[in-house]
């Protein structure tokens, strides 16, 4: 008999309490890996971030437009290799709770400054040819299934009509953390359009993204950017665009941080309830633990066999948790609105902060029995009645 | 030959809300090889105290205790642990076997705390359960076995490492008169046919009929 064998008969001794402390890990670990991976899903538009990418927009708030006769300007600064702009749309297609971000922006530029957006060449040269055209993610033309060549309606709000747009591209991501849940079409033909109909409104842009040679150099580029525009109707506030991104979060840093919390409470609960059940366990086997030390089992032997049942108690509610929580995600990745979370995935570092966790609540739940066994004297171990 | 066991003006005492309560005062104590000693006394003699300190499972207050050439009371936990282990063999009144474990697995429990391959610890497991009778109850678990046979594989899991010592703490104590003879003859046939230095503590004098020595402690005293 291998000690490994006493180690999972006493795990197992009490088989519901075992289960249910199981099944409470497994649902703490689930809560955490869901918690988690809203909370990485939230960050996923800083991770998808560029260093070599400015953002420019109007100083006193990002809902302010500015001018797109800075274009030629920025453009001017040295270290800026390329200059490209975007306007939110928003509008409505289908119906309001189809969410997904629409932008009208440069076509000509706007794939160069962003090449994680993978189109091919002809749908890139279709695309800007067409001013009535537009370019979907793939993730959007999956769940909308939309091809090359139909027309996606757009009820329009902050610019008011009825909108059709061809579309003549879906993009691809390049990477894990490319947003492939956007819409972009023409500034050019929404601008004529406001031209006509809201004069007043014409020639503005939301705000421009600055390529730059050097990203060493985004301070200085940012100050000489802002620089230009000192004191005029629309100041701006150029920044790099992990610091763009960030401050979008910055208004819901409360939730998250309050997700943030809770997934290590939870954490922290199911520790308190593994620690009740091996106390309780350790407690209820002072004898035999007297009997142990008695026969010649050492110190460190008692520590192998209160924490090995406490670490294959966690480990099974862990695995299972893990088990359990890739399909939940995929579940919950279908239900929840694409343009809400773009990239809604367990990442590595949720799995490795999951595992460590539930190992952790093996160690530490089996502390205070460990030193409760290696401090008690033999004899008083015979004398307990528990 | 010196005497196997000799406990030396061995005092014990225990503290009990800042006072002190003697248990045992100056005993000396000569127990030979081979010898099966029983220790009678009534409860609160002292009597099991005694047996946990030549046990070492227990440290006196005063005094020396040798088995065989070594002085116990001199070693620390972990050499007093590996001591016992090899030294000394365990019965106890209420058998203190591990429920979740069979009969096999219970005789072979000490025998995990040494280096002796697989199929030597099934020979000396085996050979245990042959001594006591049970080879036909090796896969039983406790709860399956009657108190005689419970105290039937304590008895076998103290003999398993073939210990200098057996010690046996009120072996009779929790069991029907049929299932006590059956145990006394056991011990019995342990000292006799294998030699075993035998340390049994009673306070029934059926049970010490099977003892070659027997001494009475009193309130503390050996008499």
């Amino acid at each position: 008999m291998k000690i490994f064998k006493l180690v999972f008969k006493n795990a197992f001794r009490h088989k519901l309490r075992s289960f249910l402390t199981i099944l409470g890990i497994a649902i703490a670990v689930i809560a955490f890996g869901v918690l988690r991976t809203v909370v990485t899903a939230w960050y996923v538009g800083v991770e998808a971030t560029a260093a070599n990418r400015l953002v420019t927009r109007q100083a006193v708030s990002f809902i302010f437009p500015l001018p797109y006769t800075y274009r030629d300007k920025i453009q001017q600064v040295p270290g800026v290799s390329q200059v490209t702009f975007a306007s939110w749309f928003q509008g409505v297609y289908i119906d309001k709770n189809q969410f997904f971000a629409r932008f009208a922006c440069d076509a000509e530029t706007m794939f160069d400054v962003y090449p994680e957006f993978l189109l091919s060449k002809k749908e890139l040269e279709t695309f800007k040819r067409e001013q009535n055209s537009c370019v979907v993610g793939e993730d959007i033309a999956k769940q909308y299934k939309l091809k090359v060549g139909d027309v996606m309606p757009i009820e329009g709000d902050i610019y008011p009509g009825r909108w059709e747009f061809v579309i003549r591209g879906i993009y691809k991501p390049r990477d894990k953390t490319t947003d492939a849940t956007q819409m972009l079409f023409h500034w050019n033909y929404v601008n004529e359009r406001i031209k006509k109909e809201t004069p007043e409104r014409a020639g503005d842009v939301g705000w421009y993204i600055v390529k730059i040679k050097d990203p060493s150099k985004s301070g200085l580029i940012s100050k000489q950017i802002d620089d230009l525009f000192k004191n005029s109707n629309a100041e701006t506030k150029t920044e790099s665009e992990r610091a763009f991104a960030q401050s979008f979060l910055a208004s819901t840093s409360a939730i998250i941080t309050a997700m943030n919390i809770l997934s290590f409470v939870i954490i922290g609960i199911i520790l308190l309830v593994l620690g009740n059940t091996m106390i309780m366990s350790a407690r209820e086997r002072t004898r035999e633990y007297a009997v142990m030390k008695t026969i010649g089992f050492s110190g460190s032997h008692l520590i192998g066999l209160i924490m090995g049942e406490s670490l294959v108690i966690s480990i099974i509610g862990g695995a299972l948790g893990l088990t359990l929580t890739f399909p939940l995600i995929q579940g919950l990745e279908k239900v929840i609105p694409k343009g809400f979370f773009p990239v809604f995935e367990i990442e590595p570092i949720t799995i490795i902060l999951a595992s460590i966790a539930a190992l952790s609540i093996g160690v530490l739940s089996s502390l205070s029995p460990i030193q409760r066994a290696l401090k008690m004297k033999i004899v008083e171990g015979f004398r307990f009645v528990g | 030959m010196p005497p196997i066991i000799q406990v030396k003006n061995i005092s014990k005492s225990y503290t009990r809300d800042s006072f002190a309560i003697p248990v045992l005062n100056d005993i000396t104590l000569d127990i030979e090889e081979g010898e099966f000693f029983c220790l009678m006394g009534p409860s609160g003699s002292g009597k099991t105290t005694l047996l946990n300190l030549i046990a070492g499972i227990d440290k006196p207050t005063k005094g020396n205790i040798f088995i065989k050439d070594t002085d116990i009371t001199l070693l620390n936990e972990s050499s007093l642990a590996k001591w016992r282990a090899s030294n000394i063999g365990f019965v106890f009144q209420f058998y203190n076997l591990i429920p979740v474990l069979t009969a096999y697995e219970n005789i072979e429990l000490p025998l995990m705390l040494t280096h002796l391959s697989k199929a030597e610890k099934k020979q000396h497991v085996e050979a245990a359960l042959n001594v006591v009778g049970l080879t036909d109850r090796m896969f039983h678990y406790p709860k399956q076995l009657s108190g005689g046979q419970e105290q039937r594989v304590a008895i076998a899991r103290a003999i398993v490492t073939d210990p200098l010592i057996l010690v046996a703490d009120e072996p009779t104590g929790d069991l029907d008169k049929n299932s006590a003879a059956e145990i006394l003859i056991l011990l019995d046939r342990l000292n006799k046919e294998f030699k075993k230095t035998i340390l049994m503590v009673t306070h029934d004098p059926h049970a010490a009929e099977k003892a070659s020595k027997i001494r009475h402690l009193d309130k503390g005293d050996l008499i």
